[in-house]
C-alpha cells in the first residue's frame, strides 16, 4: 500500500491503460477477446442478416452448406436457415448469458456479503442455505424451475440465476471475512460511518476482482445451462437457440450431421472465448497472485 | 492416526449436514406448493373429472385443507422414511421407481468420475512437471476445448462418428435387449453401452482436475519438504509418487466431493441422449410429464447421495491427509 509512495517522479499511466498491457500479454486471451467480439457482433447484426424470423422457411429443406448462396451454411429439415440461426442464437445466448450472470452476482454479492460482514447467526444460516442450493443437482433444479415456473425466456434467466449464485457467494464471503477487521474499514466505521456504507462502499470495491474474474465462468456455464435446456426442446419456443438448433439436428443426424455440428461449434467457441477472457481478466486484475 | 478419529470427525461433518437437508426438504415442498395443481387435481384428472363436493372430501383426506404448517410436517415426516409419494404416471409409488433407476445412474458416475480423475490427474501431474513446454501447452489447450464443449453436441458427434460411420459402439440402452446376456457376456455388453455415455459425461471434469492437479503439482514443488527429498537422493519418480502426488492430490480431492451434485446434473442430459435408464433420463420425463411429485424425490434422493458422498470424500481427505486436526 505504501510503495507507491516512495518513488514519485514518473506519472503512471491510467489505470485502464495499465490494465490492458497486463490483459494484451495474454495472447490467448486476446483471442479470447476477438472470438467474444466476433459473438457481439453477430449478436448486433443478426437483424442485418435475417430482419423477418429466423424461424421461417428460407429455402429447400436440408440445402447442403456452400450449395446455395442465398443461405451460406445451409437450411435445416424444415428449410430454415442455418446461418440467420446462428447469429440470432447468439443475441439468445449472449443475452441470457449476460443477464443470468449480472443476477446471480447481484444474489452471490448480497448474500455473501450479509454473511461475511455481520458473522454469527446470520452467516450460519446463510451458509446452509447456500450449502442447500449446492446439494441440489443445478441442473435437476434448473428443470424444476422451468417446469413450475414456464418456458419463457425471462424465466429461463431467472432460473439459471438461482442456480449459479452460490459459487460468487462464498468468493465474497470469504474476501468479507478477510477485509472486515482491516484497518480502513476500522478507520471508516469509526468515523461513524453505517454499516450500509461500510459494506457497499469501503469493502465491497476491494472484493470485487475475483468476483469479476469468475464472471466469464458463469457466463460460460449460463450459456452452456440455457443450450442445454433448449436441446432437451425446454427452451423458449419462440426464440432461435443454438441448443435448439443442435436438438432439432439430432433428427437428422445420419444423414446431415452438419445441422447439429455448425451450432455445436458455435457454442464451443463462444465458451472458449469466455474461459480465454477470464484468463486474461485475472492477469489484469490480480497482477500479484502466483501464475499457474 | 486411528481409524475411530478420522471416524468421528467424519460423523461430525455428516451432522453439519442434517440442517442442509432439512432446508432441502423444505424447499422441495415449496417448490410442489408452487407448482401448478396438486396431488387431488391429479387423481381427478386421472379419474375424468369429479363433482365439488367429491373433491373437497379427498382434499380433507389427503390433508390438503390443513394450515401450511400442518402439511409441511407431515410431508417431512413421510420423506424421512423415503415415502415421496404416489406417481400417477407410472401408477406405483415414487421410492419404488426411484430405486430401479438408481443402479444405472450410480454406475454411470461411477465410471465417469473414475475416468476423469484418473486421466485428469495424470495430465495434470504431467503437464505440471513439463511447464510451459510444448507438451505443457497441448494439454492445457486440450483442456479448455474440454471444457468448451456441450456434452451433448459431444455425445452427437460421438455416435455419429462411432455408430453411424463406424458402427463400432450402439447408440443407446443400457444393454441389448434381445440378446439376454449372462455373466461376462452382460457385463461386456454394458461396458461397450456405457463407453460413449461415460466419455461424454466426464470430459468436462476431465479439464477441471487437469486444470487443478496442474497448478496444485506446480505449487507442491516449490515447497521445502520436495527439495529436503531431493537432496536426501530420492529418484524423480519415487518423488512425484510419493512426496509431490500425495499432496498435490488433496485440493483435488476437495473438488470431486463438491463438484459430485453438478455431474449428477450432468446425466440428465447424457441419460436422455443415450436413453440410459437412470435418475437423470426420469427426471427429464418427469418435467415432460409433469410429475412433480417424482421431481421432488429425485432431487430429494440426489442431495442425500450428495451428502453421503461428501462423508466418503471427507473420509479421504482425512486418509491422505495427515495434517488435518481432528477436532
Amino acid at each position: 500500500m505504501t510503495a507507491a509512495t516512495t518513488d514519485l517522479p514518473r506519472a503512471e499511466a491510467p489505470r485502464a491503460v495499465t490494465l490492458w498491457r497486463r490483459f494484451a500479454r495474454n495472447r490467448a486471451a486476446l483471442l479470447g477477446l476477438f472470438l467474444f467480439g466476433l459473438v457481439v457482433l453477430m449478436a448486433l447484426t443478426a437483424g442485418l442478416v435475417e430482419p423477418v424470423d429466423p424461424l421461417r422457411r428460407a429455402g429447400d429443406p436440408l440445402t447442403r452448406p456452400f450449395t446455395d448462396w442465398a443461405v451460406p451454411l445451409g437450411t435445416d429439415q424444415l428449410g430454415r436457415d442455418i446461418l440467420a440461426g446462428l447469429f440470432h442464437g447468439a443475441r439468445i445466448s449472449l443475452l441470457v448469458g449476460v443477464l443470468a450472470t449480472l443476477l446471480s452476482i447481484g444474489i452471490g454479492v448480497l448474500v455473501g456479503a450479509l454473511s461475511g460482514f455481520f458473522g454469527g447467526w446470520v452467516d450460519d444460516v446463510l451458509m446452509r442455505v447456500t450449502e442447500a442450493f449446492q446439494t441440489i443437482p443445478n441442473f435437476v433444479l434448473l428443470l424444476s424451475l422451468v417446469a413450475i415456473l414456464g418456458s419463457s425466456i425471462e424465466y429461463i434467466t431467472l432460473a439459471i440465476a438461482i442456480v449459479s449464485w452460490t459459487a460468487p457467494a462464498r468468493m465474497v464471503r470469504a474476501e468479507f471475512m478477510s477485509l472486515r477487521h482491516r484497518e480502513f474499514v476500522d478507520a471508516a466505521r469509526n468515523l461513524g460511518v453505517s454499516n450500509a456504507s461500510l459494506i457497499f462502499r469501503e469493502i465491497l470495491p476491494n472484493a470485487l476482482p475475483p468476483v469479476i474474474v469468475y464472471a466469464s465462468v458463469i457466463m460460460a456455464l449460463s450459456i452452456l445451462l440455457e443450450s442445454a435446456l433448449a436441446f432437451l426442446g425446454l427452451g423458449d419456443p419462440n426464440f432461435a437457440s443454438w441448443g435448439n438448433m443442435i436438438g432439432q439436428g439430432r433428427s437428422v443426424l445420419r444423414t446431415d450431421w452438419y445441422c447439429a455440428a455448425i451450432p455445436g461449434i458455435a457454442i464451443l467457441l463462444t465458451v472458449l472465448s469466455f474461459s480465454l477472457l477470464g484468463e486474461g481478466l485475472n492477469d489484469a486484475l490480480n497482477p500479484r497472485q502466483k501464475k499457474t | 492416526m486411528h481409524l475411530s478419529q478420522v471416524l468421528s470427525y467424519a460423523l461430525r461433518r455428516l451432522l453439519q449436514a442434517v440442517p442442509v437437508v432439512l432446508l432441502i426438504m423444505v424447499g422441495t415442498f415449496l417448490l410442489l406448493k408452487m407448482a401448478p395443481g396438486d396431488t387431488v387435481d391429479a387423481l381427478v384428472g386421472d379419474m375424468g373429472g369429479a363433482d365439488a363436493a367429491y373433491i373437497e372430501k379427498l382434499r380433507a383426506e389427503y390433508g390438503l385443507d390443513q394450515p401450511v404448517w400442518v402439511q409441511l410436517w407431515r410431508y417431512m415426516a413421510k420423506i424421512v422414511q423415503f415415502d415421496f409419494g404416489w406417481s400417477f404416471v407410472y401408477e406405483k409409488p415414487v421410492a419404488t421407481i426411484l430405486w430401479e433407476r438408481l443402479g444405472t445412474t450410480l454406475l454411470l458416475m461411477g465410471s465417469s468420475l473414475s475416468l476423469a480423475f484418473t486421466i485428469g490427474v495424470v495430465l495434470g501431474a504431467v503437464a505440471a512437471r513439463r511447464a510451459y513446454s510444448l507438451t505443457d501447452n497441448m494439454i492445457s489447450t486440450l483442456g479448455l476445448v474440454f471444457y468448451a464443449t456441450p456434452s451433448f453436441f459431444l455425445s452427437l458427434m460421438m455416435i455419429l462418428l462411432f455408430s453411424v460411420k463406424l458402427g463400432w459402439l450402439p447408440v443407446g440402452g443400457v444393454k441389448t435387449i434381445a440378446a439376454f446376456h449372462t455373466g461376462w457376456a452382460h457385463v461386456w455388453d454394458v461396458a461397450l453401452h456405457l463407453i460413449m455415455p461415460t466419455a461424454a459425461l466426464s470430459l468436462i471434469y476431465l479439464s477441471f482436475y487437469l486444470r487443478l492437479m496442474r497448478a496444485s503439482v506446480l505449487e507442491v514443488v516449490e515447497l521445502d519438504f520436495v527439495r529436503t527429498a531431493r537432496a536426501k537422493g530420492a529418484g524423480e519418480a519415487r518423488l512425484m509418487v510419493h512426496h509431490i502426488m500425495r499432496n498435490a492430490l488433496l485440493p483435488v480431492v476437495t473438488l470431486l466431493g463438491l463438484q459430485f451434485s453438478t455431474v449428477l446434473g450432468g446425466s440428465v442430459v447424457v441419460e436422455t441422449i443415450f436413453a440410459l435408464p437412470g435418475l437423470g433420463q426420469l427426471a427429464y420425463q418427469s418435467v415432460i410429464q409433469r410429475d412433480m411429485n417424482m421431481l421432488m424425490g429425485i432431487i430429494f434422493l440426489c442431495a442425500i447421495i450428495v451428502v453421503i458422498v461428501n462423508f466418503l470424500t471427507d473420509l479421504l481427505y482425512a486418509r491422505l491427509d495427515s495434517r488435518i486436526a481432528l477436532r
